[in-house]
């Protein structure tokens, strides 16, 4: 009987000892499970990249299916839009309509308005940073227009990114108020810096003021709160971090208005809506609506003279609103798509004002989102 | 499975069936434990590999002599972003190294002291040091950083106001600065003096501890402590001058810097510690027996002779191993150093996994010198331990 006791009882020793080691593996698993979730990711990337590239070789006789999302979009009289729902003044849910609204968004209405005449047609699907992908990826949605970064792994394993709507980068915000004569980021040397670590930012940085060849002392935060906290406080001269979260950030600091983001633009990181592959009719759409939105402004054609421009004299105005020429068949849309557009949400200059520009709390300059002819990068191919 | 046969043999034996003998069982469980790990081991080691092989990542320590093309805000060794990785660990690990050398140095005194407030009759200042315990050691250790760091040390005065001190030294919410001192040519000279009124002190404290000369040994010493470095500086020109902090467009440059990262991990790191030595303390002195300090007191000695010569050289048996954990407490709790800012080990380890792309090798470089740091700090605390145990025979 005591054997048998005995036996139960080292049993019992052997659970727990099993029990107590289990855990202690764990530690490790921990580090290595991060690495499996990425890797679980990318796989899907790959084999969701691989998909549409293996189909598309296998059916040259592809330009049969032309069309076939634009034409389900049609059918389903509504479009479904992937937008951010978290950034002020890009993608968010405007706290006083609880709609969606932003500088994304916009261009998710001028989408619609040019397919159907009707800024509501249109289904805002919400996704995070990590589900746009896959969302792209398996054509959840037909268009995703969600502060994304353009990038040829993305291209390449996403979907088709269409044109740049924002011209974004690294950025480097200042207490102007205290520091009044800092404009340019060699001005800035021996500041301190705030900045968050975990993305390319730290390198940019170091990168940027090695080129201006501008010591500084970096203050290195692991998560974006405390970073702009101790900004906030005095405790850095700057913060940097990309200039689309700076200016979303800004809104949130004590004083908003003390406080200037240079001119300076330490990395790339162009921003535009993309398409799912496999339809090229309706990536053309997609990007001539763009395009479209960019050469109004260009044109000088507003929300508020649109009705007279109808009436222009001048050729390129003639053929944008449709007025003259069939232009609109080649992409498949109606002859009034611009008009529709440019009544719906105004020219691209009307867009980046409405949401960003200086009437809100946001403030920001044009910059290298100007007009080219203006100094900036929005350049339209012409629409002929 | 093969054990079934050998075990019906010694079932056949014994007649005892072999799930209950207790000897077949013990080796099996022995055995199935062991499979149990390295089947377990093996499995998560073949995930990670297969893992990094379908990333194409070949994991290696290679990136080490690579630039590392980052800053580090406050280094104790020259660094620049055009050295290695292996340089910005270095630095990391050195911060970390100090951070926690000064804070256990001064955890220890203001640990010990909390202790014996605790135990005071005093009632004010046993109820204070008791209130300071509870508080402290009930509260997350990474609430206190971010109090002390956004509630305290980064709401100094700015740049523009900042406060003066005597040297002239200047405090603001970029942190202390102090004049610092730059070795002249007679510096060695002077340093010799000051030696030996170290080795003076020394000599005379070790011949008052044996307490048979009826001077006062032990302040002499001290005076000798005092007063040849004095000399010395008298005797000779200027050992030092001194690098005056400048107030420059953004901040002060030049002189000792301590930045408010580090005076905020500092001192949170020491007063959360401190709640817990506090407490080793006071177990301590409380396993002393009664009888022990009656008869002190029998024997005529003073409270503090008490407190110094009976009371705590027992203690202290018992009081090393639980402060040993303490100490090693504190240097791992250094690395929240990345939610305040401060370039510790793991925040520059951080940033050197995230650009190199090898968070298993970096990780495992973090694991291994923590390792090295807690194992290192025991053995330096078992020397100890063993030199202070009574040497039974």
């Amino acid at each position: 009987m005591k054997k048998i006791i005995v036996a139960l009882a080292s049993l019992l020793v052997f659970a727990f000892v099993l029990g107590a080691c289990a855990p202690a593996p764990s530690a490790p698993q921990i580090v290595k499970e991060t690495v499996v979730v990425k890797e679980t990711v990318v796989v899907r990337e790959t084999a969701a990249a691989a998909a549409p590239k293996a189909t598309a070789p296998a059916a040259p006789p592809a330009p049969a299916v032309l069309g076939a999302r634009f034409k389900a979009i049609n059918d389903r009289k509504k479009l479904i839009c992937g937008v951010n729902d978290a950034l002020p003044g890009f993608g968010y849910l405007d706290k006083a309509t609880g709609a969606f609204a932003g500088f994304d968004v916009d261009f998710c209405k001028a989408l619609t308005a040019a397919l159907f005449n009707d800024v509501k047609a249109v289904e805002y699907r919400a996704v995070t940073a990590g589900q746009r992908g896959p969302a792209l990826q398996t054509g959840e949605v037909d268009v995703l227009i969600r502060n994304t970064t353009w990038t040829v792994t993305r291209d390449a394993t996403w979907g088709l990114f269409v044109a740049t709507t924002f011209y974004d980068g690294q950025g480097m915000m200042v207490n102007t108020k205290k520091n009044p004569t800092v404009k340019t980021l060699k001005d800035l040397k021996d500041a301190s810096i705030c900045v968050q670590t975990g993305t390319t930012t730290e390198l940019n940085l170091t990168d940027r003021m090695r080129a201006e060849n501008t010591a500084f002392k970096p203050v290195v935060f692991d998560t974006a709160d405390p970073t702009f906290a101790a900004y906030d406080e005095g405790r850095c001269d700057a913060v940097t971090t990309d200039i689309s979260g700076l200016i979303s950030r800004r809104t949130l600091l004590k004083v908003p208005g003390d406080h200037t983001i240079l001119e300076a633009v330490m990395s790339k990181e162009p921003l535009g809506p993309s398409v799912p592959t496999g339809d090229s009719q309706w990536f053309n759409v997609v990007k001539w609506a763009v395009f479209e939105l960019i050469e109004a402004e260009e044109y000088g054609i507003t929300s508020a003279n649109v009705n007279q421009m109808l009436t222009s004299k001048v050729p390129e105005v003639q053929r944008i609103l449709g007025v003259t020429g069939d232009l609109n068949k080649t992409l498949g849309v109606e002859k009034d798509w611009v008009v529709r557009m440019v009544k719906a949400v105004g020219n691209y200059g009307e867009i980046f004002d409405r949401n960003l520009g200086p009437k809100t709390p946001f403030n920001l300059s044009r910059g290298v989102n100007n007009l080219w002819t203006k100094g900036g990068l929005m350049y339209a191919p012409p629409y002929r | 499975m093969t054990p079934p046969q050998s075990s019906a043999s010694v079932s056949a034996r014994t007649s005892v069936p072999f799930w209950r003998d207790v000897r077949v069982l013990t080796i099996l469980a022995q055995i199935i434990f062991v499979v149990a790990v390295a089947v377990a081991g093996g499995y998560l080691y073949a995930n990670l590999a297969s893992a990094m092989q379908r990333r194409g990542l070949v994991a290696g320590f290679d990136f080490i002599n690579n630039e590392s093309g980052f800053e580090i805000g406050e280094t104790l060794i020259p660094y620049q972003p055009t050295d290695t990785y292996g340089r910005a660990f270095l630095a990391g690990f050195l911060n970390t190294l100090w951070v926690s050398i000064v804070g256990i140095i001064l955890t220890t005194i203001l640990g010990v002291s909390v202790g014996i407030a605790r135990l005071s009759p005093n009632f004010l200042l046993s109820r204070l040091a008791a209130g300071f315990i509870e508080i402290i050691r009930n509260t997350p250790l990474l609430v206190q950083l971010f109090f002390i760091y956004f509630g305290v040390f980064v709401r100094f005065p700015s740049v523009a106001e900042s406060l003066q001190f005597p040297g002239p030294s200047f405090g603001n919410q970029r942190g202390l600065f102090f004049p610092k001192p730059i070795p002249l040519e007679s510096f060695p000279a002077w340093a010799i003096f000051v030696v030996a009124g170290i080795f003076i002190a020394l000599a005379l404290w070790i011949a008052s501890g044996r307490g048979q000369s009826k001077l006062p040994l032990g302040w002499l010493g001290f005076a000798a402590l005092i007063a040849f470095p004095i000399i010395g500086s008298l005797l000779l020109p200027a050992p030092f001058e001194f690098e005056i902090p400048v107030r420059e467009r953004f901040n002060f440059k030049g002189g000792l810097h301590i930045s408010p990262e580090f005076g905020a991990l500092l001192t949170g790191l020491v007063i959360y510690t401190a709640g817990f030595i506090a407490e080793v303390v006071r177990s301590g002195i409380q396993a002393v027996k009664r009888g022990q300090v009656e008869a002190a007191y029998a024997l005529g000695l003073r409270g503090g002779q008490v407190l110094r010569l009976v009371i705590f050289p027992q203690a202290l048996r018992v009081m090393l191993p639980p402060m040993t954990s303490q100490y090693l407490n504190l240097a791992k709790n250094s690395s929240l150093a990345i939610a305040i800012g401060f370039p510790d080990l793991f925040s520059v380890t951080a940033t050197i996994a995230n650009q190199t792309g090898q968070p298993v090798p970096v990780i495992l470089l973090v694991m291994v010198t923590y390792l090295a740091i807690s194992l290192f700090t025991s053995l330096l605390m078992n020397i100890y331990n063993r030199y202070v145990q009574i040497l039974e025979k």
